[in-house]
Parts: structure tokens; C-alpha cells; sequence
């Protein structure tokens, strides 16, 4: 047997499904790492790709993870740097065949391993488990799943960092997962790396808290950073952050040399109250963080040092994300221009509900905003403000319903009102606003026992 | 005097539903007293009168020198059901910084 390693480098290359496109191929040049981790589903996200697979079998994954990989791979290959993500999506096996032939293509055929995680996956097994006194309530409303079962479109549990390193410990380079946590694509290559046992809690909550803290990308480095934002440096530049993790559970956050960019206390702390709920429980389907034990420390110029994390073991339930049809929505605008730019945006507001009203068109919300007034601190930005003064106003009008006719009419409403309503008003070339299908996301718990995941290897 | 919370402390934001998160951090250590004392629960729902149809929940994180704050029924339904521009209650946490405390010269 091999000795273990005292650090390693879990490098963070994504933190969603559309950022930054440059950031792997950064991270894995820009100086040693041992795993890339990569981030692309969101909620919602599963709900595309399931769509797209009922079109087409072959589809179902982030089609972009293939195309960022066809950039690294020989560079990956070559270091021996090993990827985590959970770009499968619904088709986690469907995007390893892809990524396999790409590496053919690339004549590195026969010198990749990859690994594919699934079990994720409960739309086929919906009806069994309701069927068997698993309700799958709303966590928000506390309504069954019956309520909305003929809309459901996906329903994945959420997976934890178990199979990922029983993935890395049977040799697969190259991780490829469906609905696994964020956190648990970096506490995976952690426990594979140190052996950290499941029940070791503290470790697991410390990995998790790594996790948490690359998984929004330059979220942590410096992106998105409020205090002292003007003097953060180089965000062109920016360098996607590093976890440098040792086996007693410590680690620092870092950055390749010569990126833009910050890390220090400020940047890591904004991350970790990001998103944030309890923070005595944050819960994954590893165990359960404490948040109140996280110390953090400078410990060189952009090196802060995370140490102390306890945890609490792992509850008996998994998270399912569900998503389902809800309705339609659409949002117009139009922009007003001084004077009184604010007053005739409001006016064209009231008439184009008034339009609205006796048409007889039935909404579940009409919702307006006042972009360059009001739209994101609502009454308090209005506070000490000589309101006359506003040099312009754009008026944002959306509208929701679960049919579509409503929300359709309306999309016909908004361009009139530049010839019949009040003045000063232009903002029109995106031309009328089209009516957008709403998918709606259900969370609920699982036992979890009913989830068995499955990891299986596919050499290229 | 009275100071802005801008001014005393840096914030960040996200949603998990209909919820809103802030937390709010203090700029330097001495003040996280401050702000425990005197941003409540029930003073940043009244801050937040007509933004939010739910209540506000607060915890303390003094290892961070950090509030964290749940604001209930923020976001007009959230994610892809929300019609608002801040449908992910991104920008929450600047909102909160408007709010005047009282500090000692």
C-alpha cells in the first residue's frame, strides 16, 4: 500500500453551469493541484436536462463539460490531475461514453479511467415509492407530491460524497456523477485521499466545509466580495480558489500565483454565510456541519487557514430535488427619461393594469419594479432621495398564470403604451416580451435507505 | 451618534426558496457587539416592512464575528416562480446595510 500524501489540492473550475469557461483550464496550468472539481446543476437544471433526454436518449448531461474537457484532457493526463463534477446530469453514463470518445479522438485512448455515479435518479420510481407510504411532501408547504405528480419532469435524490471516493478507490480518474452535492465532489477526493472514515464526523464536516467554500467558484477569491471591493486586485485575472487539505481535517484556501483576485478572511467568510441557514446544522447527506466552529485565520497573503470544524453524524434522510410544471410568466419593460421619470413609469404601471383588468385577464401576481428607483431596496432606497431628480426609470412589469393565454395577451400590452401613454418613453428593441414556460422546484426528504447509489467504470 | 450599518459591517446574500439569507459581518471584530445588540430579529423585520411577507429569524455566529439572518416570504415565491429582478435575494444583504444603529463617539 501507498503512503498517504500530508496535503492535497482540490482545485474549484466551476462553480455553475455557465461560469467562467476559461477557469479550468486556468486552474489546472496555473501551478499543482491534484483534483479538479467542477459544479453544474442547479435546481432547476435537472429539469432541462431530463427534458432533453426524453428528445434524444444520448442527451441529458452538460454538453459543456465535454467541451471543456476536450481543452484539459491531455494536460490532465499528462499531471495526473484527477476530476470530480456532476455534469452527468439525468445521463451520467450517457456524458462518460461522450467524454470517452473525446479522449479517443485525442489519442488517449485506453489511458482513462472513468467513473460513473448514479442512483440519483426517481422519476421512473416515483409512483412505487408514493405507492409504498413515501409522500414526499413540499419541505416548504407540506403538501404531498400527489398534489402535483402528472407535472412532475425530474426527481433526483441527492447523493454525497460516498460513491465519489469509492469512484477515486477503484481507480477512475475521472469522476462523473448525476444529482451529488457540491459539497461532496471535494469531500469525496478528501476522504479517498486521507481514508477518512464516514463516521469520522469532524473530518467530514470540515471536507464539507471546503466543499462549500469552492463551490461557488471566485465566489470566495475575491468574486463578488464587498468589503473593500475597489481594492481588490486583477479581477480580470481572477484566480478560482484551492483547498490545500491535510488529514487531520485542517486546510487552507488559495490560489494559483500570479492571479488576480483575494483571499483572505472577508472573502471567505462572505462565502460561508452565503446561502446560509441554520448554521449550527448544515446538512448534507454526509453528516451535518457546525458552522459556529469554523476558525479562520490569515495565514499568508491570500492563505487563510480553516481549522476547528466539528460535525454531527449524518441524519436518515436525503434531500430530492423535484421538479414540475407550474405555469407561464412573462416580463415587459420600458424606460422613462427626466423629467419626472419616476411619475410617468408609475403612471404607465396604472394604466397597464388598468388595460389588464378590463380585459379580463386573470393573473395569479401581477409584480412591478421601478429599475433605478425602487426594483432592489424597494421603499428604503427612496428614502432621502430628491425623486424629481431621477435622470431615468425603467418600468418592469411581470406577470404570472398557470395558462398561457393571459401571460400571452399581456406581452401584447406593453408596446402600445410607447404611442398611448405617458411621454419620454423609448427602451423597446428587444421587441415584445415572450411568454416563458415556468418550471417550479419541490423539495423533499427521503428515507434513506430507499436510495442505493451505484458506481460503475468505464475505460476510454 | 448614529452610525450606518454600511459603515460598521459587510454582507452577502442568497435565497433557498422563498427565503432570503443575510449575513452580515462585522468590519472589525469590536463591533460584532454591536450589531448583536442592536440588529434584532425584530428590528430588521421592521426594516423590511412591505419587502417581506414572512419572519425574519437571526443566529449568531461569533466565531466569524457574523449574524445570519432567514427572511421568510422575501422573494415573491423564489427561484423560477418569482417575477422579481432579485428573485435570488442577491442583493438583500446591501438593503440591510441602509439601517442606522446607534454607536458611542
Amino acid at each position: 500500500m501507498t503512503s498517504r500524501p500530508a496535503t492535497v489540492r482540490v482545485a474549484g473550475g466551476q462553480g455553475f453551469w455557465g461560469d467562467w469557461l476559461e477557469a479550468p483550464y486556468r486552474q489546472v496550468t496555473g501551478g499543482p493541484i491534484d483534483y479538479l472539481m467542477m459544479d453544474y446543476l442547479a435546481e432547476v437544471t435537472m429539469s432541462i436536462l431530463q427534458k432533453q433526454k426524453s428528445r434524444d436518449p444520448a442527451r441529458g448531461y452538460a454538453t459543456d463539460f465535454i467541451t471543456q474537457m476536450e481543452r484539459i484532457l491531455p494536460i490532465i493526463a499528462e499531471r495526473g490531475i484527477k476530476v470530480t463534477a456532476n455534469a452527468g446530469g439525468v445521463n451520467a453514463r450517457g456524458c462518460a461514453m461522450a467524454l470517452a470518445e473525446a479522449a479517443r479522438q485525442l489519442g488517449l485512448g485506453g489511458k482513462l479511467t472513468i467513473g460513473v455515479v448514479t442512483g440519483d435518479d426517481l422519476l421512473g420510481r416515483l409512483d412505487g415509492l408514493m405507492a409504498r407510504g413515501h409522500p414526499l411532501k413540499n419541505l416548504d408547504t407540506g403538501r404531498p407530491l400527489q398534489d402535483v405528480r402528472d407535472r412532475v419532469l425530474s426527481a433526483n435524490a441527492y447523493l454525497g460524497a460516498g460513491p465519489v471516493a469509492l469512484a477515486l478507490q477503484r481507480g477512475a480518474e475521472i469522476v462523473i456523477t448525476g444529482r451529488v452535492t457540491d459539497t461532496g465532489l471535494t469531500l469525496g477526493p478528501l476522504m479517498h485521499t486521507f481514508g477518512w472514515a464516514p463516521e469520522a464526523w469532524d473530518r467530514i464536516a470540515a471536507g464539507t466545509v471546503a466543499g462549500h467554500i469552492i463551490e461557488c467558484g471566485a465566489q470566495c477569491s475575491g468574486g463578488n466580495c464587498l468589503k473593500n471591493w475597489k481594492r481588490i486586485p486583477d479581477l480580470a485575472n481572477v484566480g478560482y480558489p484551492i483547498v490545500e487539505a491535510r488529514a487531520d481535517g485542517t486546510f487552507d484556501l488559495i490560489k494559483h500565483p500570479g492571479t488576480g483576485g483575494r483571499i483572505d478572511v472577508a472573502s471567505v467568510t462572505e462565502q460561508l454565510v452565503y446561502e446560509m441557514g441554520d448554521p449550527r446544522e448544515y446538512i448534507t447527506p454526509d453528516g451535518v456541519a457546525d458552522f459556529t466552529t469554523i476558525q479562520l485565520a490569515q495565514a499568508g497573503r491570500d492563505r487563510v487557514r480553516v481549522s476547528g470544524v466539528k460535525g454531527k453524524p449524518a441524519t436518515d434522510k436525503l434531500k430530492v430535488s423535484i421538479a414540475y410544471f407550474y405555469g407561464y410568466k412573462a416580463v415587459g419593460t420600458l424606460v422613462y427619461a427626466w423629467p419626472d421619470a419616476l411619475e410617468k413609469a408609475k403612471a404607465a404601471d396604472r394604466i397597464l393594469r388598468q388595460r389588464l383588468k378590463d380585459l379580463g385577464l386573470e393573473f395569479e401576481a401581477i409584480h412591478t419594479e421601478f429599475l433605478g428607483a425602487s426594483a432592489t431596496h424597494g421603499p428604503l432606497a427612496l428614502k432621502d432621495v430628491d425623486v424629481a431628480a431621477i435622470p431615468e426609470v425603467q418600468l418592469r412589469v411581470g406577470v404570472r398564470a398557470r395558462a398561457e393565454k393571459p401571460v400571452d395577451r399581456f406581452t401584447r400590452e406593453i408596446a402600445p403604451l410607447i404611442l398611448n401613454g405617458p411621454p419620454s418613453v423609448t427602451g423597446f428593441a428587444g421587441g415584445r416580451p415572450k411568454p416563458e414556460e415556468i418550471v417550479a422546484y419541490w423539495p423533499a426528504l427521503i428515507d434513506k435507505h430507499m436510495v442505493q447509489s451505484s458506481v460503475e467504470l468505464i475505460a476510454a | 451618534m448614529k452610525r450606518k450599518l454600511a459603515d460598521l459591517a459587510h454582507a452577502r446574500s442568497g435565497d433557498k426558496g422563498d427565503t432570503a439569507n443575510i449575513g452580515l459581518i462585522a468590519l472589525k471584530p469590536q463591533y460584532y457587539s454591536l450589531l448583536v445588540k442592536q440588529v434584532t430579529a425584530a428590528r430588521v423585520a421592521r426594516h423590511f416592512t412591505g419587502m417581506i411577507t414572512g419572519k425574519v429569524e437571526r443566529f449568531e455566529l461569533p466565531n466569524l464575528h457574523a449574524l445570519n439572518f432567514l427572511l421568510h416570504g422575501a422573494l415573491d415565491g423564489g427561484g423560477t416562480i418569482s417575477l422579481k429582478t432579485d428573485a435570488q435575494g442577491k442583493v438583500f444583504s446591501t438593503a440591510l446595510l441602509r439601517m442606522e444603529i446607534e454607536v458611542r463617539k
